[in-house]
């Protein structure tokens, strides 16, 4: 069943993406970019990774979409066309794509549990977590309990890109 | 503001849910999936939503500009406020088993909940104010 999934909704992403290579429309394609969010986002949960997957479909399909129909509202569209056409970009995506997949080959099964990831610090905050902090979710407890200084660092960085973001784009009154 | 019947009804009856399903993961974050991250951006994705229907302008009535650049800031506050409670109770930057003294895993869960809050907050209130400075400008020309 879920090889089956992955497959139908790898499928679809790699239809989408040709799309978005070929589409001309700046519309069509921040549409098509928003549609390649969300079926990552399924393929997201389909590996059991739930949070992640929400996040992806709030932000990647949702309000991301909104903020580049807004700033495509903001800024003209003009279509243009592709002329020059040129084989050497080609030929380094595939050579660099090429390179991945062999990449791929040397690396264990996904979700064996004797893998490195798996065995040093990550069997060590499943067996601690309970004991220690009695919250059942492993990874709230990491994220927030024994990480807890990361995460206000993340924290802190989405708060000096909003402040970014703000002197940037806002209006300030001129006296 | 759209006139389409069938989008305006569907926006009023889905937005009470998002938020209750945000405030969902944001308080079940210790047993389910989920937490300040996800729950802000849901709240966001709600709230842009609403914009999307009814305006930007009914949405600013709601949450007023003033208000989020208050707000940004706010959850950064209380997840340092936390962090520094726990060096004033005698502790390290973020222990917070401190805060309960008699039961510390309670003070676990009790931290973990007041930060997740923090970052929710600071989340929430980035998200809309960068969708607020984006559709609150004008095209060229326009006015």
């Amino acid at each position: 069943m879920e090889f089956f999934l992955n497959f139908i909704i790898l499928i679809f992403l790699s239809f989408i993406t040709i799309a978005i290579i070929k589409i001309n429309n700046l519309f069509s394609l921040i549409i098509l970019t928003g549609t390649y969010s969300f079926l990552m986002a399924s393929l997201l949960i389909v590996m059991d990774a739930v949070d992640v997957g929400m996040t992806e479909a709030a932000v990647g399909a949702g309000v991301s979409t909104v903020l580049l129909l807004s700033a495509l509202y903001l800024t003209e569209s003009k279509d243009s066309n592709r002329s020059n056409q040129n084989a050497m970009p080609i030929v380094l995506c595939l050579l660099v794509g090429g390179l991945l997949v062999y990449g791929t080959l040397g690396l264990p099964q996904y979700g064996l549990s004797d893998t490195p990831v798996n065995s040093y610090v990550g069997a060590l905050y499943l067996e601690r977590s309970i004991p220690e902090t009695t919250i059942p979710n492993v990874v709230t407890s990491v994220l927030a309990s024994y990480r807890g200084y990361d995460t206000l660092g993340e924290v802190t960085v989405i708060f000096t890109a909003g402040i970014g973001v703000l002197m940037l784009l806002k209006k300030f009154k001129q006296d | 503001m759209i006139n389409n019947q069938i989008i305006r009804i569907l926006s009023k009856i889905l937005f009470p849910f998002l938020i209750i399903f945000a405030l969902y993961v944001q308080f079940h974050g210790d047993y389910g999936p989920g937490g300040g991250f996800q729950a802000g951006v849901v709240v966001a994705a709600a709230f842009v939503f609403y914009a999307l229907v009814n305006g930007l302008a009914k949405l600013k009535e709601i949450i007023s500009e003033k208000l989020l650049e208050c707000l940004v800031p706010l959850g950064v506050l209380i997840y340092s406020g936390v962090g520094v409670t726990s060096w004033i109770l005698g502790g390290n930057f973020l222990d917070y088993s401190l805060l309960d003294k008699s039961d510390p895993s309670h003070g676990q869960h009790m931290g973990v909940l007041i930060i997740e809050l923090g970052v929710l907050i600071t989340v929430a209130a980035t998200m809309l104010l960068i969708f607020y400075s984006f559709s609150g400008r004008g095209r060229k020309g326009d006015s």
